[in-house]
């Protein structure tokens, strides 16, 4: 002990240059917001590398649930297309109207890491712009919203997890009712959120389902959110206070569709003209 | 010794202030940036303890960085520079000089020593701001034109002021 305190005296010049250039590095890394996200940014080819190689690792250990998780996706894919072939028989002459592009697209892909016990969550997928992905697009899988990208490479993206309280509120709706207001997580745990701006006048029940509207222009309406599980009203405000239990398993999440709006660009345009009269 | 304190202070707020309101504000061409408060640095004693010497650029570095909204970027800058001082001075000047307990000015070094231990002293710290800055060596040759072009002019106006004070 007193060696060491003996080579810290003497080498006391190194070691206080050591310790204010890890100061200023820190303060350079925190508290700037551009390298910030090139330090931490874990869409950068480096650390994505890692991360998949250790995801394809992973891989094998949860096998098991994924195929099961596949073929429940799958069955249930399967009954809607059997849905849609008994409307087919019953009205045939039903042509899709090819004005009715679709609007929106999906591209599979793997989460390669992921956190759920932060404040702020964030997710990194292994597909990035040379597979098309941009920021601002939603991810969701079979169970429901997952986020929305964010930050993009050649080859991995990293997104805003619905944990995340930097995620500005998804635009959500009460299905029973249609009334639309937004989503934010409690940052408190990883299966619930928060409904806000629901008027208290309006019926709400425990068990609804919150699914995302259309007014954000990134998911398709309809996604599965989660369900109500507790509401009550916040004294002296004229909205409601909903818990949401959320659909996703943000633990067990392994692979998630990014959903690119092809119109985005233009409603954006178009709903910028309304802002400049 | 506190005639000097009082003169140490009034230079290191004069050349804070020379610093990011004027020059911050003249960027010739987007590229040339030079940063002339290192001249704090430079001229502080010989003989000054290694403790204070650290501090010292701390501080500076951080009011710097203060003003210019990039906190640590100077500061880092800074105390690496006011670490690598000693071995400048050495490089550049003979043992009794050092030890006589001068400052390390014109008038003290001489042109050709004095102009090396600037250069150097310059290099070291624009090398490091602007590639702290930039954060990345993807524009490695943008980032060092900027680093080299910056210097250039920190040198020169270093060197005027020098002459325009010593003149006297």
């Amino acid at each position: 002990m007193r060696s060491l305190f003996r080579f810290l005296l003497r080498n006391y010049f190194l070691m206080m240059f050591l310790a204010l250039e890890a100061i200023s590095l820190v303060m350079i890394v925190n508290l700037n917001n551009y390298q910030r996200v090139n330090f931490f940014n874990s869409s950068n080819d480096l650390t994505g590398a890692i991360n998949e190689k250790y995801s394809s690792f992973d891989d094998y250990f949860t096998l098991g649930r994924t195929n099961a998780r596949l073929a429940a996706d799958n069955a249930s894919l399967r009954k809607q297309l059997q849905l849609r072939m008994l409307q087919q028989e019953k009205y045939p002459k039903t042509r899709p109207d090819t004005v009715d592009a679709p609007a929106y697209v999906f591209t599979s892909a793997k989460v390669i890491s992921n956190s759920t016990n932060k404040q702020f969550n964030y997710i990194t997928l292994n597909k990035g712009s040379r597979q098309g992905i941009k920021p601002d697009m939603g991810i969701i899988n079979s169970e429901g919203v997952v986020g929305v990208i964010t930050n993009v490479s050649a080859n991995y993206s990293t997104g805003l997890s619905l944990l995340n309280k930097r995620l500005m509120g998804i635009s959500a709706k009460i299905t029973r009712n249609n009334y639309s207001g937004a989503l934010v997580w409690d940052g408190e745990h990883f299966n619930t959120a928060d409904l806000k701006e629901i008027p208290f006048n309006v019926m709400v029940n425990v068990g609804d389902s919150v699914v995302t509207s259309s007014n954000s222009g990134i998911f398709p309406e309809g996604i599965m959110i989660g369900k109500i599980t507790k509401y009550d009203v916040e004294s002296g405000t004229n909205f409601f206070n909903i818990k949401v239990e959320l659909s996703t398993n943000f633990k067990t999440l392994k692979y998630v569709e990014v959903v690119q709006n092809t119109k985005h660009a233009e409603l954006k345009k178009l709903e910028l003209n309304n802002v400049g009269e | 010794m506190i005639k000097d304190l009082g003169k140490y202070i009034i230079m290191f707020v004069v050349l804070v202030l020379v610093q990011v309101l004027i020059l911050n504000n003249i960027q010739f061409s987007g590229f040339i940036n030079p940063y002339v408060y290192i001249l704090f640095i430079l001229l502080l004693p010989f003989t000054i303890p290694g403790y204070l010497l650290l501090g010292l650029s701390f501080i500076l570095g951080l009011s710097i960085d203060m003003f210019n909204n990039t906190p640590g970027i100077h500061a880092g800058a800074t105390v690496l520079l006011g670490f690598m001082r000693p071995g400048i001075a050495r490089l550049v000047s003979s043992r009794e000089i050092i030890e006589k307990g001068n400052t390390p000015n014109m008038t003290q070094l001489g042109f050709a020593s004095f102009l090396k231990y600037v250069v150097i002293s310059v290099l070291i710290h624009h090398l490091f701001l602007f590639y702290a800055e930039a954060f990345s060596f993807k524009d490695f040759f943008e980032t060092f034109l900027r680093f080299i072009l910056s210097s250039i002019f920190s040198i020169v106006i270093i060197l005027a002021s020098q002459f325009i004070i010593f003149k006297n």
